[in-house]
């Protein structure tokens, strides 16, 4: 039997990917080619896409389809289901991965706001045969807009280029040039072949004048957390907790995940809108009670004064106070069948609060081709652009750039209840 | 540079706390669905972790198809009453009644009338508009698309056209009067990610799930367990045999199979999980009929 160290186990951190590239750069072969090699596909999920049937034993990655492995998608179009994101899970023995698959054809847009949403980490995938392409430059900025802290761009299919190292130098140098004028702070590119494997999870023997790691080995050192409880702390209220039972008849909790920051028992809190203060008397959790806490925990804290707070409301400490205000302005990537118009109505759903909120003015439109700023009446369906709501009542938030939690929010169709829109505070 | 490390499983666990809590927050009735396996004692686990000092504010929900384990039923009715909370078993009574059984009706009809419509008559009768469920994408392929918040419309019907994209940790939960939602708090963990959480936080679970020696059928690479009061499971030429093996995962007992294992406790589990060749599914559904095995084999199936 396997040896596993158990306490290693323990160790184990979470990092949350999204991957991204055009039509046949070799996403599925790379995504497949991640679940193979570090075991994230069972024996007879990869039997099922192999290449000869009948075969009971799986002798190397070379016989089976990867694409296959990840494309649900002939039995997908067959149905006329929307094509989004899938979600895929592998691990090392350093790290789990969540990744977010998104499609790159129609609505990718759409698609790709949603599975970066979450993530800590991009792979974009380039064709090294076709070097830097204006989708690639789309797809970069819109991961920049959605603030991803750490983009790799894995230069593909180097078997195709005889491996050659100037190829990959002068697409590097490329997309370097661009990243910097998109504020792109961590950049890594990786010269690689998803189909032979070299440089994804192993060097192999063709690329032995590239120095950098491994796609795999890049991914197990990024930062997970960042910096994210170096942040002003933030508490959206998701709760109050009040049992009201024999042994608890007064205790009153504050529940929620703490979206930046540190908290500790004794420090001075504020409560927003009401900017009532008291202490924290306790971070209570099932496991006992904690004497500091930090992002992205779940837990509940309770004051030592009573003081009117709920759901909706966020703590914050005493002088590190968010902004707020009536009116809000954002970059908003458009998911709705119907357009966003002017002085439209919808529903701004934002941390744990909802507050009514109507389209004040469109700014501008970002010409996703030319990255151009224009004039637009209307933002469609997989359009992004500037837009300042008016709200029913003040919302407390920090700028996305700064907090990629209290800085989002997302807009639903007071019709449909569908969501629509996914806004970043700037 | 970060000074705190949070590792998976409590990212994980903080992640599935702060899903129960929206929904909590945001439904009238919401009602947390109960199998009894290990995703179910997980889920169930999290909960009570998320409302912490109070008791749950929801109850549990078992849809009974009368066919589950005897181990499952002692181990739900004990553990329940143990830490006190408040469980609802339901089932399909009529297609009981009419002798409904995967053998002579098949699988999918069994499933369909015990599972599905007790579980859609049950949700109804209760007039719930959230249910947490304990599904992960890891499963299976289809599942991988599968939303946190997954809408249901008047007649608990899924429109697979019309899912609404998740962005962030911002959970839209607004329906319309009538319509429902199936929540899947985690969604994001793996198999691996259940049997380490079972075992570092000490969660108990039903004994199947250790090895020991038990009466099989062996039928080509599948176990099935035995049970002296249905005999007639037994096929031609088949004789039941003492095997050492476990469950990884528990649904009806005429249609889940068992695993050969020597692993009794929870670190023997961690590293058999870790080195598992094969996905859980696997064992999931076993064939009763020569129909449906021949309709696997025109799939590859073999
Ligand atoms: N030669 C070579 N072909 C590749 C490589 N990666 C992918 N391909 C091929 O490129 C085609 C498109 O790959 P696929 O993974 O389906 O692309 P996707 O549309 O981005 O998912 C397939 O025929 C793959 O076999 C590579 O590294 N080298």
């Amino acid at each position: 039997m396997a040896k596993l160290n158990l306490d290693l186990t323990k160790e184990i951190e979470l990092l949350r990917l999204v991957t991204v590239g055009s039509v046949d750069d070799g996403k599925s072969t790379l995504i497949g080619r991640l679940l193979v090699d570090t075991k994230g596909a069972f024996e007879d999920q990869l039997l099922a896409v192999r290449k000869k049937k009948g075969e009971t034993k799986i002798a190397s990655a070379s016989e089976i389809d990867l694409a296959m492995l990840t494309d649900g998608l002939s039995a997908e179009r067959e149905q006329g289901i929307t094509i989004d994101v899938a979600y895929r899970y592998f691990a090392t023995p350093k790290r789990k991965f969540i990744m977010a698959d998104c499609p790159g054809h129609e609505q990718y847009t759409r698609n790709m706001v949603t599975g970066a949403s979450t993530a800590n980490a991009a792979i974009i995938l380039i064709d090294a045969r076709n070097g830097v392409m204006p989708q690639t430059k789309r797809h970069t900025h819109i991961l920049g807009l959605l603030g991803i802290p750490h983009l790799i761009v894995g230069i593909n299919k180097m078997d195709l280029v005889d491996h050659d190292q100037a190829v990959f130098e002068k697409i590097r140098d490329d997309i370097k040039a661009y990243c910097a004028k998109q504020g792109v702070k961590d950049l890594t590119c990786i010269p690689m072949s998803a189909l032979d494997g070299d440089m994804v999870a192993v060097r192999g023997d063709n690329m032995d004048w590239y120095e950098g790691q491994t796609l795999l080995e890049t991914l197990e050192d990024l930062s997970v957390l960042d910096a994210v409880d170096e942040q002003p702390f933030r508490l959206p209220v998701q709760l109050i907790n009040r049992p009201q039972t024999a042994d608890l008849p007064d205790y009153r909790g504050f529940m929620g995940t703490i979206a930046s920051g540190t908290v500790k028992v004794g420090d001075e809190v504020m409560a927003a809108p009401s900017g009532k203060s008291s202490t924290v008397k306790e971070i209570v959790t099932f496991d006992g009670n904690l004497d500091e806490a930090f992002a992205p925990q779940s837990i509940t804290i309770t004051l030592s004064d009573e003081i009117d707070i709920s759901r909706g409301d966020m703590l914050v400490h005493t002088g590190k106070a968010t902004s707020d205000g009536k009116e809000l302005t954002a970059n908003v990537c458009w998911i709705g069948d119907d357009p966003l118009t002017n002085r439209k109505k919808y529903m701004i759903k934002h941390t744990t609060s909802s507050v009514k909120a109507m389209v004040a003015s469109i700014d501008f439109r970002r010409d996703i081709h030319t990255l151009d700023r224009e004039d637009a009446d209307e933002l469609a369906m997989n359009e992004i652009g500037q837009i300042t709501f008016k709200l029913q009542k003040p919302l407390h938030y920090d700028l996305y750039a700064d907090n990629r939690v209290t800085g989002s929010f997302i807009v639903i169709d007071t019709f449909t209840n569908n969501t629509v829109g996914a806004g970043m505070i700037v | 540079m970060s000074k705190h490390k949070m590792t998976q499983l409590k990212a994980l666990e903080a992640e599935s706390i702060h899903i129960i809590r929206e929904v909590v927050a945001e439904f009238r009735n919401p009602v947390m669905l109960y199998s009894v396996g290990k995703d179910s004692s997980v889920l169930l686990h999290l909960a009570r972790k998320a409302f912490y000092p109070a008791p749950l504010p929801f109850s549990l929900l078992h849809v009974d198809t009368g066919f589950k384990f005897k181990e499952m039923y002692e181990f739900r009715d004990n553990f329940c009453k143990e830490i006190g909370v408040d469980l609802i078993v339901k089932k399909n009574e009529d297609a009981m009644k009419k002798g409904m059984n995967p053998k002579e009706f098949g699988v999918a009809r069994c499933c369909g009338a015990l599972k599905t419509q007790g579980l859609l008559d049950a949700l109804e009768e209760g007039g719930y508009d959230a249910a947490f469920g304990g599904a992960r994408r890891d499963e299976e392929r289809s599942r991988a698309k599968e939303r946190v918040f997954s809408m249901r419309d008047e007649f608990g019907q899924w429109d697979p056209k019309n899912q609404r994209p998740e962005l962030w940790s911002i959970y839209n939960g607004r329906i319309h009067e009538g319509e429902s939602v199936r929540v899947f708090p985690i969604s994001n963990w793996t198999e691996m990610d259940i049997w380490s959480y079972i075992r570092e936080e000490e969660i108990p679970i039903v004994p199947l799930y250790f090895a020991k020696e038990r009466p099989m059928i062996e039928r080509g690479e599948m176990l099935i367990p035995y049970y002296e009061e249905n005999k007639d499971q037994l096929l031609e030429g088949e004789e039941p045999k003492m095997v050492m093996s476990r469950f990884r995962t528990l649904g009806c007992s005429p249609c889940t199979g068992a695993v050969r294992s020597s692993a009794s406790n929870m670190d023997e589990i961690v590293i058999e999980a870790a080195a598992a060749k094969r996905s859980e599914r696997e064992t999931r559904i076993i064939d009763h009929g020569a129909n449906t095995m021949e309709d696997k084999k025109k799939e590859g199936y073999f």
